[in-house]
């Protein structure tokens, strides 16, 4: 047995240890880099065949071999964005409410309630789109008025499945994420800044505004890390949506998003073409998330840890000696 | 004076506005919780548990496979997440400042972003396309990289509640840093730590996208790692698709139990968490 004083043994255990749990760390990171690899290598074929023209061909026929994604794109960006449209006032009321304004007894329910609503399984939410909402957005086209019909947002027949329900179920799946996050935010505010704001004469929204102004890239954080979301839902929208690839700006069109094609074709994809064009349509689909959510995480650390390691001096620590001095 | 009343006008509306946007959103809540539940209830029967499918047409039956299958995906996913998870978040708690620990935390984060269908073809790519046929330990695998970041951040989080003087005193006392985390800091947490865990489960027991083409969907109760298996969520996506009105029934049954199993867990992971929060808040 070597000879070893106790203290050295102590340290090279201990970078053993650093070492063997980095090592699990290591593997989180290997993971991402390890799908993006995968991604890119099955997906070859169809990056060489097709190159840039993937993205701007409208036409997708299986049959003939022709791949065009442009549909697909179209209808992730076209129902993500309304769904933001939706979902964004609310999801800011709630965290503004759930911060600065509810009764302290409410908070924590009302706070649990609203983050229910991303722990309730998205094929639930689909099942529920199919049997619940999209009737009810039938009706809804049914009696739109003849002139409304006319505007290309309105036009087309009314078949419950499109747009629309997609647009209003994501919102409903993505509110919880961005109200969390921007409720983390606001909580990071500190309070002096709403407290200037009363000192001066704020009425509760004025010093709100304040508040949400002193957050506000962590706010932006919020909204893009939901857009990320949006972004990649699969079942319930492929469940609503009506699966139709086709560029159109009509709500009530049923169209087709980049992450539904791929539940649905997938295992259909019989000769290898398909399946990689199929999996470029991951590839793309992981490098935009990757990137949001890489931006949203980074605009809300930018608020949230900043306060967490400088925290500001409260007032009155700097008031009391000056009053003392003088 | 007619400026000032404006302005508490406006401050009184935006505040309605705020109140009325969390009525606003837990109203689809409402009626989602409404619906499962009274379709569930009305479908569920002592049956839907014990019996297999019935073959197209007929009706009757249950999910039983699809249960135990959902079981045993997670199982597997468990099996090597949970302990990846969990040294990557003790790494992520001992050696926080480091820039490594920033990257790692950072990647985990972007990782619980991926949209799960992604997800999917990557287990696909690893375990289906070298084989060429779908496979439960796919499916497995599909779940626990999903698991991963979540137990990574939450382990993380519940270790960084301990106070910091429990690991200096084992340090005082002479333990190396691997006793300090493993013997008394993991410990300290580890109610939480298993909590962490269900959450994880429970987000990835509904999940049905990266199932899709990786464990596929199988009729029969089966236990091979390298057979295609049936799980709850992929078997209520079937059902709700179909024409078949008795499959409707059983797909609002199924989404009942999925429903139930993550409410369940929610509650009990905000219980604990609230616990230990209060225990290390003195």
């Amino acid at each position: 047995m070597k000879k070893k004083t106790p203290s050295s043994r102590r340290s090279a255990d201990d970078r053993g240890f650093r070492l063997g749990t980095g090592f699990f760390a290591l593997l989180v990171v290997l993971l991402v880099a390890g799908i993006f690899w995968e991604l890119y290598r099955t997906s070859q074929l169809s990056l060489e065949k097709f190159g840039f023209k993937f993205w701007t061909g409208k036409v997708w026929d299986p049959v003939s071999g022709e791949f065009g994604a442009l549909p697909f794109i179209w209808g992730t960006l076209y129902s993500s964005v309304l769904a933001m449209l939706i979902s964004t006032p609310i999801a800011i009321g709630i965290a503004v409410y759930l911060s600065e304004l509810s009764p302290r007894r409410l908070r924590t329910p009302l706070a649990f309630l609203t983050e229910l609503l991303a722990a309730v399984p998205s094929i639930v939410y689909g099942l529920w789109g199919v049997f619940v909402l999209v009737p009810i957005v039938r009706q809804l086209q049914v009696v739109t008025p003849s002139w409304l019909k006319k505007v290309p947002l309105f036009s087309g027949p009314p078949l419950g499945v499109g747009m629309l329900s997609a647009a209003l179920i994501l919102a409903v799946m993505v509110i919880p994420f961005t109200s969390s996050v921007a409720r983390e935010v606001l909580r990071a505010v500190p309070a002096t800044q709403r407290e200037a704001a009363y000192a001066l004469g704020a009425t509760r929204w004025e010093a709100i505004q304040a508040a949400l102004r002193y957050g506000r890239t962590g706010i932006i954080g919020a909204i893009i890390l939901g857009f990320g979301r949006a972004v990649g839902e699969t079942m319930a929208v492929t469940m609503v949506i009506g699966n139709n690839p086709q560029v159109t700006a009509s709500l009530y069109a049923p169209q087709y998003t980049m992450a539904a094609v791929i539940a649905n074709e997938f295992t259909e994809a019989a000769d290898d073409l398909y399946l990689s064009a199929l999996i470029e349509i991951g590839l793309v689909l992981f490098v935009i998330t990757v990137i949001i959510n890489a931006c949203s995480r980074l605009l809300i650390w930018s608020v949230t840890r900043e306060v967490k390691f400088k925290p500001p001096k409260p007032v009155s620590t700097v008031a009391v000696p000056a009053a003392k001095g003088a | 004076m007619n400026r000032t009343r404006r302005r508490k006008f406006l401050s009184g509306v935006v505040v309605t506005l705020c109140a009325g946007s969390v009525v606003l959103a837990l109203i689809p809540l409402f009626f989602v919780f409404a619906y499962v539940l009274q379709k569930g209830f009305s479908s569920l029967n002592w049956d839907f548990f014990t019996k297999m499918p019935k073959p197209v047409g007929e009706t009757g039956g249950g999910m039983a496979n699809a249960m135990l299958g959902t079981v045993y995906l997670i199982l597997i996913a468990g099996a090597f997440a949970v302990p990846v998870g969990i040294i990557a978040g003790v790494y992520l708690s001992e050696y926080g400042k480091k820039t490594f620990a920033g990257v790692v935390r950072f990647t985990a984060d972007v990782l619980n972003g991926v949209p799960s269908i992604v997800i999917g073809i990557f287990a696909y790519g690893l375990a289906v396309l070298p084989v060429k046929h779908f496979s439960a330990l796919a499916g497995g695998l599909a779940l626990g990289f999903m698991m991963i970041p979540i137990i990574t951040r939450t382990t993380e989080e519940l270790l960084n509640l301990v106070p910091g003087s429990l690991r200096e005193g084992s340090l005082a006392l002479g333990a190396t840093r691997a006793r300090a985390a493993f013997s008394v800091m993991v410990p300290a947490a580890l109610p939480g730590i298993m909590t962490g865990i269900l959450v994880a489960l429970a987000r990835i027991a509904g999940e049905t996208a990266p199932l899709l083409f990786t464990a596929f969907n199988n009729r029969y109760l089966s236990t091979s790692l390298l057979q295609p298996i049936s799980s709850l969520p992929v078997q209520v996506y079937t059902y709700a698709v179909s024409p078949y009105e008795d499959w409707h029934r059983q797909a609002w049954a199924g989404a009942l139990v999925l429903v139930a199993f993550v409410f369940f867990f929610s509650v009990l992971a905000r219980i604990v968490t609230r616990r230990l929060e209060r225990m290390h808040a003195k």
